[in-house]
């Protein structure tokens, strides 16, 4: 089985995707010819033609409200928005449209579309290219949001999200393009090479969309993260010496409520991470959840660790991504109360 | 610098307000019949006069006069005028059901009856319409079951679409008529991407959609003119300039500094601007573009020069900020008397059943409402609350599943 980093592995599932359904194509800004400013799509447009995988205007909102009309007709319509710091002019048409049209016309029509866009921190991209804007969409009743944190599962997830007929956002941690990353930004850079996640298929498969993975099995506290914050935790519960369960929750909607239950129930302590401030975050949704279900198994308050609820701020990367020294801290105020 | 005068501030208003003589009378427009009419496959740039223009058929006799006369059978017409006097008897008596008690909210067609009836017509079945709350004479023109109608205004047990939208934000696939919504512009571009994919599929379908002079405002319209321009997208694009965004003129939108016709010069498709109270000009105006978008020539944008007679919805009193004899000032008339009188001078129509047909279509209106209140007016009766839940997702997930359970339902 080929290694491949996260771009080649998300570059495969739109071949695949391509080559198996005439009703599938790709559009977006920079993504036809060139393939794409993190060269995700490199290749499809001279493989499977022009009109399979071409360029767009500046304009999200025009990119979004075209490719609902593209999947009311009938198509698989696999969007790109650039960052996802630019989708904030489509959030009208993802509101108001995508997630409402199948509710609103009582099945008449539906928006099978995908919406790829890379997301958040770590590669001093500044307050407009390292967001991570997942609990905007978490929130909107009829979106769901896929983010997944290896080459083996951001093809999966991506083919499971194309061939979903609801329209699925699908955040790729741009951090994790070309290696993992622990958010130890001063050691030398990884490649996927020789991770077991990286070995991926070159054919057709999927990573159904709301089954978390449990990267880590562990008795003492249960950690709850997504993307980039995946490899965040791991070494971060490494670094505390606490036995953590590491759930990685794959898509947040739909979310995989029961594996969270299991876990949290079992360690009877829990820490979400994720790198979006943390005021109105996916992670207050987690922590309420948590403490509806699991409240008599809890042995200590649930915790939150994100970013700071600042604008993502340049020269203070670091200072605001969370590394797994702030994980440790808390895993192990975890095990202290 | 020293000699300029200070700069000020402009601010756009109407030729006048309550209690003031409309200016809409005086308003210079071209003569019937004035506008030419370039083959269905010129070049856009031989054509860019013709946003300044106003495609009128009718004169003011009721005469076909010009080079946009279409070949429309006397059959048809009838079937257009029907369709604009029941659009406007339902919307009558449903605006009177409000008043009533009967249901939240309703929103007329009046005075532009011409535009939906006319472009259903002229497109095909396959064809989708991205409608505005402003073009029932649509649905009506295909004959879609009024008693159905009244209970999606009513919200009731038959509610076609479950409860779950406000009146009149009706979809009617079969009929081709895609969901509205009540956040004005956000279908624009779905009709441009709606038929790329048409396009894509090789078929031969093409898209209408609408949007209002005000809503011209909005970036949707200017993505969907830069989409449709860019991929040659085959659907005609049009703004129903009725003068009024609720309380806002016009000029409100830019319709002082020129036509909305004109945006289309920027993108390069042909601009028409149409008499909207003129169902034959309305009817050739879409047949041209219908044919240049099926000969892979791409989007047209057409202004439907049309007026609002009545308010904005039954929540507003145009009253309180234009004069109240603005709607008989209009120039351009009433599209179903007009339509009418054609008919009459073809002697294809006459008063006497004219005044039938009216009698005919009041009656099926009441039918209608009738029926629909038989299951229930708005409160009295509705869907079962567990169709709140349903058509979240296409499968529903836990959150739906367990609070479906907690309200008992």
């Amino acid at each position: 089985m080929p290694t491949m980093n996260m771009i080649r592995a998300l570059n495969s599932a739109l071949d695949v995707k391509l080559g198996q359904d005439p009703d599938t194509l790709i559009f977006g800004q920079d993504v036809g010819y060139f393939g794409g400013v993190f060269r995700v799509t490199d290749g499809l447009q001279k493989k499977h033609g022009l009109k399979r995988c071409f360029d767009a205007p500046i304009s999200e909102g025009g990119i979004i409200a075209t490719a609902i009309g593209m999947g009311a007709f009938g198509l698989r319509p696999i969007a790109e928005i650039q960052f996802a710091d630019y989708i904030l002019p489509a959030l009208d048409q993802l509101v108001s449209e995508a997630a409402r049209l199948r509710y609103r016309s009582n099945g008449e029509f539906w928006a099978p579309i995908t919406v790829r866009s890379p997301y958040g921190g770590g590669i001093f991209g500044g307050q407009t290219h390292s967001q991570s804007p997942e609990a905007i969409f978490a929130h909107i009743t009829g979106l769901k949001t896929v983010i997944p944190s290896n080459p083996y599962d951001a093809k999966g997830l991506l083919l499971a999200a194309i061939e979903d007929d609801d329209p699925v956002i699908v955040l790729e941690p741009k951090r994790l393009y070309n290696g993992p990353f622990d958010g130890r930004h001063d050691q030398t850079l990884e490649t996927w090479a020789g991770v077991p996640e990286a070995e991926v298929p070159e054919g057709h498969y999927t990573v159904p969309l709301g089954k978390a993975a449990v990267v880590r099995e562990g008795r003492q506290a249960t950690v709850l993260a997504y993307g980039t914050m995946v490899h965040v935790a791991k070494a971060g519960i490494e670094e505390s010496g606490v036995d953590a369960e590491l759930l990685d929750l794959r898509s947040i909607v739909p979310l995989d409520i029961e594996t969270i239950v299991a876990s949290v129930t079992k360690t009877g302590r829990c820490v979400i991470l994720h790198e979006a401030s943390r005021f109105g975050g996916f992670g207050g949704e987690l922590s309420a959840l948590v403490q509806e279900r699991c409240f008599w198994a809890l042995k200590s308050p649930v915790q939150r660790v994100a970013g700071w609820d600042t604008p993502y701020p340049h020269a203070f990367e670091w200072d605001y991504f969370p590394g797994p020294g702030r994980l440790a801290a808390a895993l192990r105020r975890a095990m202290e109360d | 610098m020293a000699n300029l005068p200070p700069l000020s501030l402009h601010i756009p208003e109407p030729s006048a307000r309550p209690g003031e003589q409309s200016g809409v009378a005086a308003v210079q427009l071209p003569e019937p019949g004035e506008t030419r009419r370039p083959d269905t496959l010129a070049v856009e740039a031989d054509m860019r006069d013709l946003p300044f223009g106003l495609i009128r058929v009718l004169d003011d006799q009721g005469v076909a006069v010009g080079p946009w006369i279409p070949s429309v059978s006397p059959d048809l017409l009838r079937h257009g005028l029907r369709s604009m006097m029941l659009t406007r008897i339902f919307d009558d008596r449903l605006f009177r059901a409000h008043r009533q008690g009967k249901t939240s909210f309703y929103m007329k067609s009046t005075g532009e009856e011409a535009i939906g009836a006319a472009q259903s017509m002229v497109l095909g079945g396959g064809d989708m319409c991205f409608p505005t709350y402003r073009v029932m004479s649509w649905l009506h023109a295909r004959g879609y079951p009024l008693t159905e109608m009244v209970n999606q205004v009513f919200s009731n047990e038959k509610d076609p679409l479950k409860g779950r939208q406000l009146p009149i934000l009706y979809s009617a696939r079969a009929y081709g008529f895609y969901s509205l919504s009540g956040n004005v512009g956000s279908r624009f571009g779905h009709a441009v991407g709606w038929a790329m994919a048409s396009a894509y599929k090789g078929d031969d379908k093409i898209a209408l959609a609408y949007i209002g002079e005000g809503t011209t405002a909005e970036g949707d319209f200017h993505e969907a003119l830069t989409f449709a321009s860019v991929y040659h997208a085959p659907c005609i694009l049009c703004v129903t300039n009725n003068q009024w965004a609720i309380s806002s003129y016009s000029g409100i939108a830019g319709g002082d500094e020129t036509t909305f016709a004109a945006k289309a010069i920027a993108y390069g498709i042909p601009g028409l601007r149409v008499d909207g109270n003129d169902f034959l000009a309305v009817w050739a105006a879409t047949e041209w573009a219908a044919e240049r978008a099926r000969s892979n020539k791409g989007a047209t944008l057409i202004e439907l020069y049309t007026y609002r007679a009545a308010g904005h919805s039954t929540s507003d009193d145009p009253t309180k900020y234009r004069p109240a004899d603005e709607p008989e000032a209009w120039p351009l008339g009433d599209p179903i008397e007009r339509l009418k009188q054609h008919l009459i001078t073809l002697r294809e129509w006459d008063e006497d059943r004219h005044a039938m047909l009216a009698d005919e279509l009041d009656q099926l209106v009441r039918v209608a409402v009738k029926e629909a209140e038989a299951v229930g007016t708005l409160g009295k009766s509705k869907p079962p609350v567990s169709e709140m839940f349903e058509g979240v997702f296409k499968e529903p997930d836990w959150r739906v599943i367990e609070q479906r359970r907690e309200l008992g339902v």
